[in-house]
């Protein structure tokens, strides 16, 4: 009888087990498989015979995406994006949090300010008024247009400012003490001790600066001033062949098709995200349940 | 100590200026514009010398005969969305619940995280790929189980169905995080007691965890309601197209080429309008309902 219940409980977990791998793999395998196809030749890749293996390995797509000038130049513009993007939201994150961190009791206007940037996450102006403001303000076609609207990221706010607010008081106070100011608190005792919080947030920044892609379409007018993501938007999923430079890359097409190149491209578009993902990774547990998590 | 422990607040007023300087520009300028929706605007006459003309924006929207069937579509693939959000990331988190080597567990959640942190930009262009009809592997094994090939993302009836697959698919690892955070909170001592009393693994389960976990299951659901017209722009603008339309055609992507393919931008403000203040009634409500059961605030 014993023996027979551990028997059903050991299948069990070997049953969880196998699901969860099975889930996984689901979640992997078209990963894999685009990832197989961008090192395969162009013949086995447009039959469709590649699998989760490269077959005829080659990296010729790699070799016409990292000489393709479009490409390395809507690279460039994302590096800048994600520089000075992440730069401007750091600042004004950690500038912003620390007084709306304060209880009431000690900053009277604190949650005034605080609805007042809360609101923008319950109501916005819309696509249009907003495009129209970035047209009247002549910031189409600058990078400006890419940074600047979304130099404020709420939701990293409020993450940050409850993390704030998890920090021991006696720590400020002693501050206080010593004869700190509110510069002096935030730059000696806050930062120090946030690394964490931090460091997911500004991650979190970089992703998303690195990842969206729908200013960039909509705000440049050239494709020369696409970040990355919009240029791969309009190759990789619109399916039109005019931002192609017809003459001479047809050749070149022919022996690499379509498919294999647009799979490198999806590759590389996210290589950023993945090498940056197992940091991410480690820190955003801590990170998102100290911050979201209240008593 | 309160009353002496307090300092010059002027310093927090100006840390707050820069952010609410952008703020003000950039998120409540937006909403001055919204006056558009009441205009014939035109971008050269701009916000002042256009002429105005009350709600005929909105009367001609509702008029098309598109508009209605775009909002059904909306609401049906959020609503779908919506419960797939929380009936997968729930059931997830109830099986690694009761993973008991630490690596393995690790090894799943690194996994099922990654699609959240790729844009819909990376994953169409994978969809695109492994979901064709020809070459992509879906298909080989909707062949390989006898079935004829389908095609995912040029079939009106199949979808709406993609669309929430799919963003199950990217979404419901991360979504795992919430529970299996809560369930660090459940009392061990309850399972011991449970033991004792001869419940098995499922009747644990049934009986310990799930109880366990319903506070956030219901606090998330009621913060989701605010999201009911919310059906993913990204994800439908990069997999959608003409042709399924007609299931998959949402108010944001009935907005954009209202208005910026079309530069109809007086009528597409009025409808993005009263997409926007529908939310924000929903939000409030879905908000002030999670407030009263679960005592929730924002910050």
């Amino acid at each position: 009888m014993v023996q027979h219940k551990g028997l059903s409980r050991t299948l069990t977990t070997v049953l969880i087990y196998a699901i969860l791998a099975i889930i996984s793999l689901a979640c992997l395998l078209p990963l894999i498989n685009v990832l197989a196809v961008s090192f395969s030749s162009n013949g086995y890749a447009t039959a469709g015979l590649v699998k989760l293996w490269p077959r005829g390995f080659t990296l010729g797509p790699y070799e016409f995406v990292l000489n393709k000038p479009e490409f390395l130049r809507s690279m460039g513009v994302s590096l800048q994006r994600v520089l000075y993007g992440v730069s401007l939201n750091m600042l004004l994150t950690v500038l912003i949090a620390y007084p709306l961190a304060k209880e009431a009791s000690q900053f009277r206007m604190r949650t005034a300010y605080a609805w007042f940037f809360v609101f923008t996450t319950l109501f916005a102006g819309g696509l249009i008024p907003s495009y129209i403001l970035v047209l009247k303000l002549h910031l189409i076609d600058n990078l400006a247009a890419l940074v600047l609207p979304g130099a404020v990221p709420v939701f990293n706010v409020i993450l940050l400012l409850n993390f704030f607010r998890s920090l021991p008081k006696e720590m400020s106070e002693a501050a206080y003490i010593d004869g700190a100011g509110h510069w002096q608190t935030l730059w000696k005792v806050y930062i120090p001790l946030s690394a964490p919080a931090l460091a997911t947030i500004t991650l979190f920044s970089i992703v998303g600066h690195w990842n969206e892609w729908f200013n960039g379409l909509i705000y440049m007018n050239t494709p020369n001033h696409y970040p990355l993501s919009s240029y791969l938007q309009t190759v990789v999923v619109n399916r039109d062949l005019n931002s192609l430079n017809l003459t001479q890359e047809l050749q070149i097409l022919q022996n690499l098709s379509d498919r294999t190149v647009k799979a490198a491209q999806i590759f590389l578009g996210a290589l950023p995200v993945l090498i940056v993902y197992p940091f991410l990774q480690r820190y955003f547990m801590t990170g998102i349940v100290m911050g979201s998590v209240k008593e | 100590m309160n009353r002496l422990f307090r300092l010059k607040e002027m310093p927090l007023h100006v840390m707050l200026l820069p952010g609410v300087l952008f703020v003000l520009l950039f998120a409540y300028g937006p909403m001055v514009g919204i006056v558009i929706a009441f205009q014939k605007f035109s971008p050269t006459k701009g916000l002042f010398g256009s002429e105005w003309i009350g709600f005929d924006n909105f009367t001609y929207v509702f008029g098309l005969p598109n508009t209605l069937n775009v909002i059904r579509n909306t609401i049906v693939i959020a609503v779908m969305k919506m419960v797939g959000g929380i009936v997968f990331p729930v059931m997830m988190a109830l099986l690694l619940n009761e993973i008991r080597a630490r690596f393995y567990k690790r090894f799943v959640q690194t996994i099922i995280y990654l699609p959240h942190f790729l844009s819909w930009v990376i994953l169409s262009g994978i969809l695109w790929d492994v979901l064709s009809p020809s070459s992509g592997i879906v298909n080989d094994m909707v062949g390989w189980l006898g079935f004829e090939k389908i095609n995912f993302l040029g079939n009106e009836n199949w979808f709406p169905f993609v669309l929430t697959g799919t963003d199950i698919w990217k979404e419901f690892g991360f979504g795992t995080i919430v529970y299996l955070a809560a369930l660090t909170g459940i009392n061990p001592a309850l399972y011991e007691a449970a033991v004792i009393d001869g419940a098995s693994r499922w009747q644990q389960t049934w009986k310990i965890t799930l109880p366990g976990l319903a506070p956030i299951i219901i606090l998330l659901t009621t913060l989701s309601l605010g999201n009911v017209l919310n059906a993913g722009f990204e994800q439908v603008f990069n997999l959608y197209g003409p042709v399924v339309y007609s299931t998959g055609d949402i108010l944001d992507t009935y907005v954009y080429r209202l208005g910026l393919v079309d530069f109809q931008f007086g009528v597409a403000t009025a409808i993005g309008l009263f997409k926007s203040a529908v939310s924000l009634v929903l939000i409030s409500c879905s908000y002030l309902l999670a407030y009263r059961l679960a005592n929730y605030r924002i910050f």
